[in-house]
């Protein structure tokens, strides 16, 4: 190995969905003492700290998880990058493993959401007894809803719908057939929110929530947290042959915001800045998207994977209904993506995702998936966009020890 | 004897109103990026002067939902959609047009058009806008 490449030593994911009797931090000290006894390593060897809790607000949710497994006076940093706000945590690890000024860093990231409305309706202002221009639009009243939605079904469906105005050949029936998938691929994963198979009458049957968005084709809000200790390549030669083989290479860890482009003010762009990390990030692990084994992409709505595959260039620019049609991103296929059945089903604890996502690729990559296992996994993908916009793309290599 | 016509003000500030209502943007003086929004500097070029264009009132239809679960207040279903006016995007609703897939497609014609959406405690009425189907 390397000395300059960093490692992932430990990873874990808390079981997701309705967690009645655990708090935001009985999750995330779960994950994180998971990740740490994962790696063989304990708080006192990190130094870094970096985690994340959406919707803790301006909580120090980094300092309230040492407080409850060890305050060791590293650096704590308290994240927020939208849905990529793991990952983000997650590069904060990276960045201090690389620079050299730590040898272990941990990256945590914690929802609890089951229950609550958030991707569907959400809030909004009341409007006041007389007309008072505010913000900066100059609106007398909220215009979610007046002019055009704010609600993520409704972007996130005028995303996948445009592609299909582009392109072509994609409709309610073929949106509702990747959540078909993500479903399927589910019911091998023991640790999702979701795992029921579902048809794709039950699917496209189901409550409309934003066309052609119906409720299953949704990412499944529920509490999760997911946990990362990374290493230096210096440092993992000397840990145990155990460690070495079952440490996982970041061969890319690329973080992106969306650059400008005309419209991307009105409807928000997943498009250019996904496309830039997945280019930044091959050319990082010299990898191209034919040598990958599988993928794990922000399927926030069926409406976004399909759109990802483009981005992530799993197929040729505007293939990716042919792509999908083809049953490439089965897991039978020949890219399989979501095996962990995505955020439509697995669920999306939002801050966790960014690391939930890596942890599916380490499983695979360390032969440890179980019943899901895809075989002879070596290279494999995780994309996440959070909304603003943000996205992650790491590409991870199973060990060569 | 003539009611006394409510006075109308605009939903939104790039809304303006009058014989041939229409919709102005911010428009870069130096990239010539359109923004709707009060700005600070170009989001292109980082310029940061802009001069007020006029946006064409008729365009196509590019991209579409129907939102079938809102916040409370907003009356369901119904049709937002980004329309594509002489290349500037518009964000908007959809209507004068039943919202279901079969009478709101990709591509199709639509223009501006303005409907109040409610007076105030003053008796001023606001005027919002939103794009229809040219039939
Ligand atoms: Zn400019």
């Amino acid at each position: 190995m390397a000395t300059d490449d960093i490692y992932i030593l430990g990873i874990t994911m808390t079981q997701f969905g309705k967690h009645k009797d655990k708090d935001v931090l009985d999750l995330a000290t779960e994950a994180a003492l998971g990740a740490l006894k994962d790696g063989g390593v304990s708080m006192k060897d990190m130094g870094v700290l970096a985690a994340g809790n959406l919707m803790g607000g301006a909580r120090p949710i980094a300092q309230e998880i040492q407080k409850q497994i060890g305050q060791t006076g590293i650096p704590a940093y308290n994240v927020s990058n939208a849905c990529a706000t793991g990952a983000t945590a997650l590069r904060v690890a990276y960045l201090t493993v690389k620079s050299g000024e730590a040898d272990f860093g941990i990256a945590v990231g914690v929802e609890k959401l089951a229950g609550v409305g958030l991707l569907a309706g959400g809030a909004r202002k009341e409007d006041g007894d007389t007309w008072q221009r505010s913000g900066r639009y100059g609106a007398v009243a909220p215009v979610d809803g007046r002019i055009g939605t704010d609600t993520m079904p409704g972007v996130f469906a005028q995303i996948g719908m445009e592609y299909g105005h582009r392109y072509g050949g994609a409709n309610f029936e073929l949106f509702a057939q990747i959540s078909e998938k993500n479903h399927s691929h589910s019911t091998l994963n023991p640790l999702a929110a979701y795992t029921k198979k579902m048809t794709l009458e039950e699917i496209m049957g189901d409550i409309m929530i934003a066309y052609p968005n119906t409720r299953p084709m949704c990412s499944a809000n529920c509490d999760g947290a997911a946990a990362a200790v990374v290493v230096s390549g210096s440092k993992l030669r000397t840990l145990s042959k155990e460690q070495q083989r079952r440490a996982v290479k970041i061969s890319a860890s690329i973080l992106t915001s969306d650059p400008y482009q005309e419209a991307c003010q009105v409807l928000p762009d997943v498009n250019t800045l996904t496309r830039m990390a997945a280019k930044q990030a091959y050319e990082k692990a010299g990898i191209g998207p034919d040598d990958l084994d599988l993928v794990e992409l922000h399927d926030c709505f069926a409406t976004a994977e399909l759109v990802h595959y483009d981005n992530l260039m799993l197929c040729p620019e505007g293939g990716a209904v042919d792509f999908f049609k083809s049953g490439a991103t089965w897991r039978t296929g020949k890219m399989p993506v979501n095996v962990s059945g995505g955020l439509e089903s697995k669920g999306h604890p939002i801050a966790a995702t960014g690391i939930a996502n890596i942890w599916e690729i380490c499983h695979h990559l360390r032969g440890e998936a179980g019943d899901r296992q895809i075989q002879g996994a070596k290279v494999g993908l995780a994309h996440v966009i959070g909304l603003g916009s943000a996205c992650g793309v790491h590409i991870l290599e199973k060990s060569a020890a | 004897m003539a009611e006394k016509k409510a006075e109308q003000i605009p939903f939104v500030d790039y809304l303006k109103l009058g014989d041939k209502p229409h919709l102005v943007a911010n428009e870069c003086t130096a990239c010539g990026a359109r923004f709707f929004d009060r700005r600070s500097a170009c989001a292109k070029c980082s310029n940061t002067t802009f001069k007020p264009a006029p946006v064409a009132t008729e365009g196509i239809l590019r991209t579409f939902t129907i939102v079938a679960f809102a916040a409370p207040g907003i009356p369901v279903p119904f049709v937002s959609g980004v329309v594509d006016c002489a290349g500037t995007s518009v964000r908007a609703n959809i209507v004068n047009c039943p919202a279901d897939p079969r009478h709101v497609t990709t591509g199709m014609k639509v223009r501006l058009t303005t409907y109040p959406i409610g007076t105030d405690a003053k008796g001023t009425e606001a005027i919002n806008f939103g794009f229809e189907p040219i039939a």
